[in-house]
């Protein structure tokens, strides 16, 4: 392919887009698939059919639209208005009922009859909607991801061709150093310093890795994001391949995630078709493939060098570093690992500037941060909102507040190497260093929340167990400390813990900060110690539970000494 | 609980798939074709076993040791990595194989409740399988649909929202979507 025919490709696919007098954009994702999505999608089809209405109305599968919690969706879109209706909890009858009712009539130039159909619809303006900045998800729930043409539509590969005719890797850097983008895989290295690295360092086969492990257990985004808009990541993926002058790139992809797989795969072999992966992409003298290897369902290879060793075909257990991949990663070659995320905002920035993306966010946190919503919330989905933006509005604007209509009295960010945040905490802006501060850590963008029904201890508990159970084992204070660490909390759970217990599980937790080789042992005790921090009358409640045996604690928790 | 009646969700098997079990062992050159696409990739035994896996449902012994010297792998390296990581069975699990998501979000909506129930109507324990092997109950971290907690899935398909009070209607639409496959 040649630069201007991904503008020819483009065009062509947008008048066939606006050729149509409806699109129906239909939530394929995993979520709504599992609500019954596909047979919705042939209901559609076959309303269709019967109304001699196939040619004027299309039916696109998309990806996720993030209101998982109220799918199947169905984003009407009528050509020539702006005004797009969303309906939710859509099932085969009120499909069909769409086709005949709403669609047909229009087509006829009659008038829609909403009927029951009205309560299915799902206001555009909510705060859910209007609150998020889309970025990353620019094109989730817009573009069938498995065609090529439907993401060149919307301006895709046109950074990346910008990039391959136009710049020079410093011009890239440069332009990535000014958006500020830092790493969305939690740790938040500023991505323009990591390309650079790569980019200095001495190798011939250097290599750019796409982390799509996503092990925090609660979270979702990587996944969304490979099953939405897979193209976007590719484009991102060669444009830093580009900046740091690597030929070869991977995607690590969790087993678990067959969908993502699938998908990536297909976008890999369409763009591969159309010349964009390969030889001399565009005509210019650059060559970029990339393939797919799978983990196998352990949280450590999320961890850069326990990721090499797992592609390496070995167990995924860490190593010291230095020397850090950049320099000597896969198979000993300078190698770069980019989270999912991180990779879906590189064509964007290079379209709109660096200085775009920087004019969103905080001093030192830029742009915008996918979160999963999850937990005892009403809206529970897939979120994008800019950095900056406070705890408070996610939660409540966003999320819509407590599901249950018990109060909310905390989240959790970071998964098992975060802490928990307190509701009086909630005015806090959202940024790598706000949340540190509070104990916590950014993450991956997976966001739990509890309510006053929930137990601190049990959810400390939670995560350690988790931990425990996915400590590779190679290093000792990760490995024993961790298991110390449970059975103490076990001992203040079943009330039989003291005072002296709490003041080991912080001894225990410093030697483990200190001395674990990875980020799995050093972060591991985070969510004990935060909840210690915020919550520690829910340890005290325990601690004083000396008739527990008995049932006679007034902690409300469904604790393990109530089971005797 | 919200789910449909249509067959396996993603509809199209993919490289991770697990097969469905029970169907007949696949032939024995099997493992020579694996091991011929993946022996000349550098450190590609994982994708190897994932292929394996797929095809047997797990990874036989005797395909393992049969394995080792044609992708050029000692078999303790095999076995090194099989007991790693926790996708890779090495025994045959039952024909349904139940995965219950036990991570964070599932567990908060109560997955344990779900766990529980399965545990009792199938009458099988977390991590073991029926004794006339059709069913393998597991509990799993995070399948990715957070979003619809807690979720369960079956063979390849997902059920999510589910309450304590769905499970036994779950293990209806499994036997009856099998019964109905099995006629056609
Ligand atoms: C135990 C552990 C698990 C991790 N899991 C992930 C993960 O699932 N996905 C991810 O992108 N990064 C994960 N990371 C962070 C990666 O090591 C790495 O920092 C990141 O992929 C770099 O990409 P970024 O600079 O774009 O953020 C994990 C780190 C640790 C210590
Ligand atoms: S899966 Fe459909 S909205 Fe997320
Ligand atoms: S926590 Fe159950 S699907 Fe993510």
């Amino acid at each position: 392919m040649k630069p201007e025919e991904i503008t020819i490709k483009a065009q062509a696919r947008a008048a066939e887009q606006q050729a149509y007098a409806f699109r129906l954009f239909c939530c394929d994702s995993t979520g709504c698939i599992s609500s019954g999505a596909i047979s919705i999608q042939d209901a559609l089809n076959e309303e269709l059919a019967a109304a001699g209405a196939a040619e004027k109305v299309e039916v696109v599968p998309t990806g996720c639209m993030g209101l998982c919690s109220l799918g199947p969706l169905i984003r009407v879109s009528r050509q020539g208005t702006s005004e797009d209706v969303l309906f939710k909890e859509v099932t085969v009858d009120s499909a069909r009922t769409l086709i005949k009712d709403y669609i047909a009539p229009q087509l006829n130039g009659g008038v829609p009859e909403l009927g029951e159909l009205a309560k299915f619809i799902l206001p555009l303006d909510i705060p859910f909607f209007k609150k998020q900045i889309k970025i990353v998800l620019a094109n989730a729930g817009l573009v069938d991801p498995e065609r090529l043409d439907d993401y060149l539509a919307r301006d895709g590969y046109v950074a990346a061709s910008k990039v391959l005719t136009s710049m020079s890797p410093d011009q890239v850097l440069a332009e990535i150093r000014d958006s500020g983008l830092r790493g969305r895989g939690g740790a938040g290295f500023p991505t323009a310093t990591k390309w650079g690295i790569a980019r200095n360092a001495v190798g011939d086969n250097k290599i750019i890795i796409c982390n799509g492990d996503e092990g925090d257990p609660g979270a979702y985004m990587d996944r969304c994001v490979l099953e939405s808009d897979p193209h976007a990541v590719i484009e991102g993926m060669m444009i830093g391949a580009f900046a740091m002058g690597a030929n070869q790139g991977i995607f690590y992809i969790r087993a678990e995630y067959p969908l993502a797989v699938e998908r990536v795969e297909k976008a890999i072999k369409d763009a591969r078709k159309a010349g964009l992966l390969g030889k001399a992409i565009l005509g210019t003298s650059f060559n970029f493939d990339c393939e797919i290897r799978l983990g196998a369902g352990a949280f450590v290879c999320g961890e850069e060098t326990a990721l090499i060793a797992s592609i390496e075909g070995k167990r995924g257990t860490p190593r010291p570093r230095p020397p850090f991949p950049a320099i000597k990663g896969l198979w000993n070659q300078p190698t770069c690992i980019n989270n999912v995320e991180t990779l879906a905002n590189i064509a964007r920035i290079i379209i709109k500037g660096g200085k775009w993306y920087a004019s969103m966010g905080t001093e030192k946190s830029k742009g915008t941060k996918v979160f999963a919503l999850t937990g005892k919330l009403k809206n529970s989905g897939l979120v994008e909102v800019p950095m900056g933006m406070t705890l408070r509005e996610v939660v409540f604007d966003v999320g819509g507040g407590s599901g249950s209509g018990t109060p909310i009295k905390a989240i959790q960010t970071g998964g098992p190497s975060g802490g928990l945040i307190p509701a009086e905490h909630f005015d806090t802006p959202i940024s790598y260093e706000h949340l540190q501060q509070l104990g916590s850590i950014m993450g991956s963008g997976g966001l739990i929340v509890m309510d006053e029904d929930d137990s601190v201890v049990d959810i400390a508990r939670f995560y350690l167990d988790f931990t425990v159970d996915e400590s590779c084992g190679k290093c000792a204070p990760c490995r024993i400390g961790g298991k110390q660490l449970l059975l103490l909390l076990d001992k203040i759970r079943e009330g039989k813990g003291s005072e002296a217990d709490v003041t080991m599980i912080k001894r225990v937790a410093l030697a483990m900060q200190k001395g674990s080789l990875c980020g799995l042992g050093q972060t591991a005790p985070n969510p004990v110690l935060s909840g210690l921090r915020y919550f520690r009358e829910e340890f005290d409640e325990r601690l004083n539970c000396k008739d527990g045996a008995k049932g006679g604690c007034s902690c409300g928790h469904d604790s393990p000494c109530k089971a005797n | 609980m919200s789910t449909n009646d249509q067959p396996a969700a993603p509809a199209k098997p993919v490289l991770a798939q697990p097969a469905a079990p029970g169907k007949p062992a696949a032939p024995s050159d099997q493992t020579a074709i694996i091991a011929k696409r993946w022996r000349a990739k550098r450190g590609s035994l994982i994708m190897a076993l994932h292929e394996v896996q797929e095809t047997y449902g797990y990874v036989p012994r005797d395909v393992a040791l049969k394995l080792a010297p044609q992708i050029g792998v000692p078999v303790a390296r095999i076995y090194e990595v099989l007991t790693f990581y926790n996708y890779f069975k090495t025994s045959a699990p039952g024909k349904f194989v139940v995965s219950v998501c036990t991570g964070t979000a599932c567990h908060l909506k109560g997955s344990g409740d779900i766990l529980a129930n399965f545990s009792a109507q199938l009458g099988c324990k977390e991590g073991e399988s029926t004794t006339d092997k059709l069913w393998h109950l597991q509990g799993v971290r995070c399948i990715g649909c957070c979003g619809i907690a807690p979720a369960v899935i079956v063979n390849g398909k997902v059920f999510g929202k589910l309450k304590p009070a769905d499970v036994g209607d779950v293990i209806d639409k499994v036997l009856t979507a099998d019964a109905a496959a099995a006629k056609v």
